[in-house]
């Protein structure tokens, strides 16, 4: 009796399991159709060409140009990447080859509480210590602003994908088999030149996957950037002008879009392009962690 | 001689580069305590505000409090139920690698999708079931979000059980399910906890999925269907509020949501701590 | 004066006192076994002698491991100064992540050897004093990942070589190749003897027969004995030297 019941369980078990596995795979795909349904609308009436290098906006008139919002979401992400990359590659080479045990102890907690910060609370430190920041360095260098700018969303953001970045890195360059090092500073070379020369190579594609998923995170970061960023519907031409990304856009007319024809198929277009560079910055990722760990037996 | 310079140079750009870092970290918490503890008091955290809050009128932030954390728990409750058949799944009983594959790539995909989205895709659930604004529309929504997030946390911690557990319990007569819920997940516990606490954090501090799902409310709620306030919310309603004595209302709420988040982040620590030192390495 | 001795050499890692006063001469020109069973310190010994031993956390030496003369373990040394005079063989090759020229290139190049022409020359003789030239020598821009261990092993000897080490170490090197491959290795250890002082590592009583001219014998942390190869695979003196070439402690 008491086996049939354990196999009963067993099987039960089996099948909720089952069951919600493959809800998962079809959530996705329910999500992205949710989306495309909404917004295909918009493609009866606006090229595909016309959507993405117009920049005229204007709802009310049925015209809908993205261009000024993927530009100001490119401005703001790729300057999040140029500040953000490089502190993170330098942090997590020095955490893993040179820190003294202190500074771990430090910077491991400190990183791990900086990935969990909401995106709010980064957006009131934006407002309160960024955006005068700029302001008052777009005074030095001749420039008028108010400081909600495409620069201020950049800096925010950088400091939410650093850790990311940073705890990735640290773990692929920690993954460095000793016996690599061990050979190369047999030869003579000194720490450094095993660390430049061996150790970065070996880590190259986990460090690149690494950066991939911090480019993915900066491109979805709606809050904290939307409240330093400025919000203009404009194409900024410098750091110093305001900007307006994507998901900016989705968040600021939420609940106009029901109101005017054909907003809520913009707005929809909107996420659904932000869906889809999720998915492709995630194919490439899984590529590139896939070819590290394959086309790199080791010996 | 040029090595000898060119390792100097990175040596001290790598210096800076973590110095920067921590005073960004340190910076941060630094402003969040330094704006929000002259205008917090014990009043705020336990009174709602009342007569137009965002106008000016009597402070009070019982209100999200209470919203986020009863959203909070909601949300992750639900998606704890929703996760871990996944992870039984996964762990216990896919035959094939190929399909093991496709749910962690359908899971790695739902994790990046920006909570705007889900704020957008909870908002179209909402219409679809004529739901208005309310506690029940934002928990969903959030239970959403932390889905991906808590089944994949859960999925990195077990795969660091030793595979011989497994193949110990199936040698001596357990079916799947035993081993899998008695076995595993127990060795797994403190690590799954973590993952659900990490999942609870992102839930909490979340603004963009409860944008428009939860509505707001001065007031506590009293059934599912009441709009509610969030922390999140209040935060950046409050800082955009023209008031002044409203905008630093904002700094009070960032202060109490960065102090659960710390706490979250203790626990963590602590938690992952105990897994590795007791359940990994075999 | 031989090129490395070791004075009252003790090393601990943490608590456990691994090696214990170990005093001894290697000596020149011939190839030193260090037997012993599993655990006894002998890979430690190794990574002593060109203080690999460093990257290990915890660790404590006392004593001195004298290379010309000269206490590598004063404090103030240029690290790689001294570890270029010894080549390290591991039981993994470690194959660079570069090309099959470029891992021989490695060592000459950051020893400032920059110029095209004498970066190929150099390669090529180390190549061939390595036994690979021929195989290699119409891929030499492949992935040296591509090659098969043994290969890969003879390219971590050229490696070596192309600093001009003075001293060869090896710790295990043949145990994860295939006899053939074994084989060569071995052959080559013996012509190189010639020219530099090479010490092994190895738990293949066997290997240590038929190629060493000097053993040291290590149990539990200690040097119980040593001296020319013959004497002790014939004669030894200590019982626990008899009873581990006898083969009953492994």
């Amino acid at each position: 009796m008491r086996t049939l019941f354990r196999r009963w369980v067993d099987i039960g078990t089996g099948n909720i399991a089952l069951f919600a596995s493959v809800s998962t795979v079809i959530l996705v795909i329910v999500f992205a159709l949710m989306l495309f349904l909404k917004a295909y609308p918009i493609f009866m009436e606006n090229s595909l060409g016309n959507l993405i290098f117009s920049s005229k906006w204007a709802p009310m008139k049925g015209s809908f140009g993205f261009f000024d919002f993927i530009l100001g979401t490119l401005w703001v992400t790729a300057l999040s990447m140029i500040i953000a990359a490089p502190l993170s590659i330098l942090t997590a080479l020095y955490l893993v080859e040179y820190a003294p045990k202190w500074v771990k102890i430090v910077m491991d907690p400190a990183i791990d509480l900086l990935a969990g910060i909401p995106s709010v609370v980064y957006g009131v430190w934006g407002v309160v210590v960024i955006v005068p920041f700029v302001r008052e360095l777009g005074d030095r260098v001749g420039y008028t602003s108010t400081g909600y700018s495409v620069l201020a969303g950049g800096i925010v953001l950088a400091l939410m994908i650093i850790p990311i970045m940073t705890s990735v890195m640290q773990e692929v360059l920690r993954s460095t088999p000793i016996g690599l090092r061990e050979v190369s500073l047999s030869v003579g070379a000194t720490k450094w030149e095993t660390t430049r020369y061996i150790v970065c190579r070996h880590a190259l594609g986990g460090v690149i996957a690494a950066g991939i998923m911090g480019l993915s995170r900066a491109f979805g970061e709606t809050i904290a950037v939307l409240m330093v960023v400025g919000n203009q519907v404009i194409m900024p031409r410098s750091l110093f002008d305001p900007g307006y990304p994507i998901p900016a856009l989705i968040a600021n007319n939420y609940g106009e879009m029901m109101s005017i024809r054909l907003y809520d198929a913009a707005i929809m277009t909107a996420a659904l392009i932000l869906m889809g560079v999720v998915f492709i910055t995630q194919l490439a990722a899984r590529l590139v962690v896939r070819r590290m760990m394959y086309g790199r037996e080791a010996p | 001689m040029i090595r000898r310079i060119e390792e100097n140079v990175f040596k001290f750009l790598m210096l800076i580069s973590t110095l920067i870092v921590f005073l960004g970290v340190a910076g941060l918490l630094f402003v969040v305590m330094i704006k929000g503890v002259p205008v917090m008091s014990w009043e705020m955290i336990s009174h709602c505000p009342s007569g137009g809050d965002l106008m000016g009128a009597k402070p009070g932030i019982l209100n999200a409090i209470t919203g986020t954390l009863i959203i909070g728990f909601g949300a992750t409750f639900l998606a704890t139920l929703a996760s871990l058949p996944v992870i039984v799944f996964i762990h216990g009983y896919a035959h094939r690698k190929i399909w093991v594959s496709i749910v962690r790539f359908a899971l790695d995909l739902l994790w990046g999708i920006p909570s705007i989205v889900y704020g957008v895709l909870g908002f179209m659930v909402m219409l679809f079931f004529r739901m208005k604004a309310s506690l029940l529309a934002g928990m969903i929504t959030v239970a959403l979000l932390e889905f991906p997030i808590a089944a994949r946390g859960m999925d990195e911690v077990i795969r660091l059980v030793p595979k011989a557990l497994k193949e110990t319990a199936f040698a001596i007569g357990s079916t799947r399910a035993e081993t899998t819920m008695k076995v595993i997940l127990k060795q797994a516990l403190p690590g799954i906890l973590t993952a659900l606490l990490i999942a609870f954090g992102r839930g909490v501090g979340d603004a963009a999925s409860v944008l428009l799902t939860t509505g707001y409310s001065e007031d506590l709620p009293t059934s599912f269907t009441d709009p509610v306030a969030t922390l999140p919310l209040a935060i950046f309603q409050q800082l955009g509020s023209p008031y002044p004595e409203v905008q630093v209302r904002a700094y009070a709420s960032a202060l109490v949501l960065t102090i659960i988040i710390l706490i979250i982040s203790i626990s963590t620590r602590y938690l992952m701590r105990r897994f590795e030192s007791k359940h990994v390495g075999g | 004066m031989s090129h490395l001795m070791v004075e009252n050499l003790n090393l601990y890692y943490g608590k456990m006192h691994a090696l214990k006063d170990i005093t001894v001469a290697i000596p020149d020109h011939q190839i030193t076994a260090i037997i012993g069973p599993s655990g006894c310190g002998k890979s430690s010994l190794l990574k002593s002698f060109n203080r690999l031993i460093d990257l290990t956390d915890n660790t404590r030496v006392t004593g001195k491991v004298l290379l010309d003369g000269q206490n590598i373990y004063e404090t103030g040394l240029d690290l790689a100064a001294i570890r270029k005079k010894m080549g390290l063989l591991l039981q993994t090759p470690w194959p660079l992540p570069m090309s099959i020229f470029e891992n021989v290139a490695y060592g000459l190049r950051i020893h400032h050897v920059a110029k095209r022409r004498e970066l190929k020359e150099k390669v090529e003789y180390y190549l061939r004093r390595a036994g690979l030239w021929d195989e290699v020598k119409d891929r030499l821009h492949r992935p040296a990942s591509a090659l098969s261990k043994g290969q890969q092993q003879r390219l971590a000897l050229a490696r070596g070589l192309a600093v001009e080490p003075e001293i060869i170490l090896a710790d295990e090197a043949t145990s994860a190749l295939d006899p053939l491959s074994s084989k060569k290795i071995e052959e080559l250890f013996t012509e190189l003897k010639s020219v530099y002082s090479i010490v092994i590592v190895t738990h293949i009583l066997r290997q240590a027969r038929r190629i060493a001219d000097y053993v040291l014998f290590m149990y539990m942390g200690e040097l119980v004995e040593h001296g020319p190869a013959d004497k002790i695979f014939k004669d030894p003196k200590d019982p626990r030297t008899k009873a581990y070439v006898i083969g009953e402690i492994s």
